[in-house]
């Protein structure tokens, strides 16, 4: 079925501490269709950033299989994964991750570096995707010389700018005040709008509530997964 | 990673970090500094040795015979020296010997020189060169005159006190005044100047225009020539080829005229531009094999501690790195990136090198009387090996960055 964008099954991801095993994933199964918007939540140490990480292509699962688009991706060698991410996945960090050196706009231009576009176009689709987020006028400063809100708000650029299939985004305003919350909220809801898969992780009940679907994780598994009805962006 | 952008994101590296760059630079900077700057040096030697020196001092296909040899670059022993001092001078039969029984067409001069003082036009000069020539002399020097001309074969004969002065002495013995017709005064005799020669310039430093010019067999021979005895003299063949036939035929004629059995080395010398070179050839035949390794060295150090440079810029941009493979760069971007930025930063390192080298060889040139001229070639070599020394230093650090998991190196602070 081509409408489904993520389908995992019997996920498991562990890690070695030392002689220690920890479960971090204890076997997930899930599927995303497009145009969903997802919100993952869960207590702390449940386990949502392996789960985001894996779905990211950021990491590899210990076993289970991951189909993106109707690929596996599950057992991918590296460099497969690195055309992965730039090509499918959108990412946005909760700590923003953009380059310190780099303006907005070479922020946003380079998941299409390494995609290979020409200059030129870069900088058009660059120019594009910072409009989009509201950041039209601010495409030659420095992170430092934004604000958080708007430091996040050139990430989801960032994250656009390739067209991915999927917009996943990590406690996206875990480092943001409330006000500059909604902000941010107010972009992702105005993306999803506009035909754009989204998967959000937070442990906050009015950020979940702009998801149409709750996924609940807590220990490695998922607790509940329950339809809603979507807030009405203000 | 497009190769622009990973070059330019060197140079905004170095550029932030002026004085971490500038310690990292700093041994190909030397390195290479000094690859220029010997080569430049040694080139100039090289081209004023052969153009200037050897044809000015000695003269275009000309020997001269003499007691021992007068240009000694290499290392004489005390007893190469001391057999020198025992030979016999050379003497005006052994040059009229020469002139009458030399097969190969030639031109001669016998030579006495010394140095004295002379005054003329109210003013005095001491330590002047004064010589004693044959008429040939002109030729063989290839001189030009500024002013008047030559003693003729008839006033040379005649042993007349006549006197062609060199461009220094025309000037300061008689400034802003026409010189020709003037008398110098030598050892209390009256000399008449008969021309002056156009400027020869500097050799090391030292000036080829300070001296008076007289007929070997004027009065000034008495100053010149000690006891009868000549300094050199010169033979001059119209070709290459024919030098080398006459320098064969003058040793044994030389050889037959001082009575030597076989087994007897020469005791005499005959010069010639090349011999007088051989020194010189030795000194930078040492220079040019010591090169390398004086290079080598500094270029390995400065590549050490461009290696040592990248890997703390690697451990210090990890959480970076997490970021490039996050958005899709592949390793070999990420080994891209930091190997063109280590080339970058030891080309640079290489391309000032090249400034100072050139600085430093001209500053030499202009304090010194060593010439200098740069060799193309050697910037080359600069800018390749400041390009290779980075290329190699880099590969280490570039591929440890290279294999980083992105999301170890995204939690990176
Ligand atoms: N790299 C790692 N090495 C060892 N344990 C890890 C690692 N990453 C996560 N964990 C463990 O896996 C569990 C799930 O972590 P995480 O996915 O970060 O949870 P959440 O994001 O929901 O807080 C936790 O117990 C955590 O300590
Ligand atoms: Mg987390």
């Amino acid at each position: 079925m081509t409408d489904v964008v993520i389908q995992i099954v019997n996920l498991t991801r562990e890690y070695l501490m030392g002689a220690e095993r920890v479960q971090a994933l204890r076997g997930v199964s899930l599927e995303i269709r497009r145009n969903e918007y997802v919100a993952i939540m869960g207590p702390s140490g449940s386990g949502k950033s392996t789960m985001m990480n894996l779905l990211g292509c950021l990491d590899t699962p210990s076993t289970g299989e991951y189909w993106l688009n109707g690929q596996e991706v599950s057992r991918m060698p590296d460099d497969a994964l690195a055309r992965v991410r730039n090509k499918e996945i959108g990412f946005v960090f909760q700590t923003f991750n953009l380059l310190p050196r780099a303006s907005a706009l070479q922020n946003v231009e380079l998941p299409l570096v390494y995609a290979g576009t020409s200059a030129r176009e870069r900088r058009d689709r660059s120019r594009h995707a910072l409009e989009r987020v509201g950041l039209g006028n601010r495409m030659d400063h420095r992170p430092n010389e934004l604000s958080g809100g708007q430091r996040q708000r050139v990430a989801i650029a960032r994250a656009l700018v390739n067209e991915p299939s999927i917009l996943l985004a990590d406690e996206p305003t875990g480092n943001l005040d409330s006000a500059t919350s909604a902000d941010v909220m107010r972009v992702f809801d105005l993306l999803h709008r506009q035909g754009q898969t989204i998967v959000v992780v937070t442990h906050e009940a009015d950020i979940a509530a702009h998801a149409e679907r709750v996924v609940t994780l807590r220990d490695g598994r998922i607790a509940s997964d329950a339809r809603q009805e979507k807030v009405q962006a203000a | 990673m497009p190769f622009v952008e990973a070059v330019r994101m060197a140079l905004t590296t170095l550029w932030t970090q002026k004085l971490k760059s500038f310690f990292s630079l700093l041994g190909v900077l030397i390195g290479v500094t000094f690859l220029i700057a010997v080569v430049s040096i040694v080139q100039g030697m090289n081209v004023y040795m052969e153009n200037e020196f050897a044809n000015r001092l000695v003269g275009l296909n000309t020997f001269q015979v003499r007691r021992m040899p007068n240009f000694n670059m290499g290392n004489i022993t005390d007893e190469m020296w001391r057999e020198w001092l025992r030979r016999p001078r050379i003497n005006y039969g052994d040059a009229s010997f020469i002139q009458a029984k030399l097969e190969t067409p030639a031109i001669f001069s016998r030579s006495c020189d010394d140095r004295t003082q002379i005054v003329a036009n109210g003013k005095s000069a001491k330590d002047i060169r004064i010589e004693v020539v044959d008429p040939g002399y002109f030729t063989i020097k290839n001189y030009d005159f500024s002013a008047g001309r030559p003693f003729t074969a008839q006033e040379a004969r005649a042993g007349l006190p006549v006197a062609v002065i060199g461009n220094d002495v025309a000037e300061k013995m008689f400034p802003g005044i026409d010189p020709i017709g003037k008398s110098i005064a030598i050892g209390g005799l009256p000399y008449r100047v008969l021309g002056v020669t156009t400027k020869q310039g500097t050799l090391f430093g030292m000036s080829l225009d300070a001296f008076i010019l007289a007929p070997f067999d004027s009065p000034l021979k008495r100053i010149a020539c000690r006891l009868g005895y000549m300094d050199e003299f010169h033979v001059q063949t119209p070709s290459v080829n024919q030098m080398n036939q006459a320098v064969g035929e003058t040793e044994g004629l030389m050889r037959i005229r001082r009575q030597l059995r076989p087994a007897q080395d020469n005791n005499f010398a005959i010069q010639t531009a090349e011999g007088a070179l051989s020194g010189w050839k030795k000194i930078s035949g040492v220079l040019f094999a010591a090169l390398p390794g004086l290079v080598a060295i500094s270029l390995v150090v400065g590549g050490i501690v461009i290696m040592n440079i990248m890997l703390m810029a690697v451990s210090e941009r990890t959480r970076e790195i997490g970021i490039r493979k996050a958005l899709g760069a592949k390793r070999r971007d990420i080994l891209a990136q930091f190997v063109i930025e280590s080339a970058t930063i030891s080309t640079v390192g290489a391309a000032i090198g090249i400034v100072l080298g050139i600085g430093l060889a001209f500053v030499v040139k202009a304090t010194t009387p060593l010439p200098a001229a740069v060799a193309p070639w050697s910037i080359g070599v600069g800018v390749f090996l400041g390009i290779f020394v980075g290329m190699v230093a880099g590969v280490y650090p570039a591929s440890r960055a290279s294999k980083l998991d992105p999301i170890t190196a995204l939690r990176a602070e």
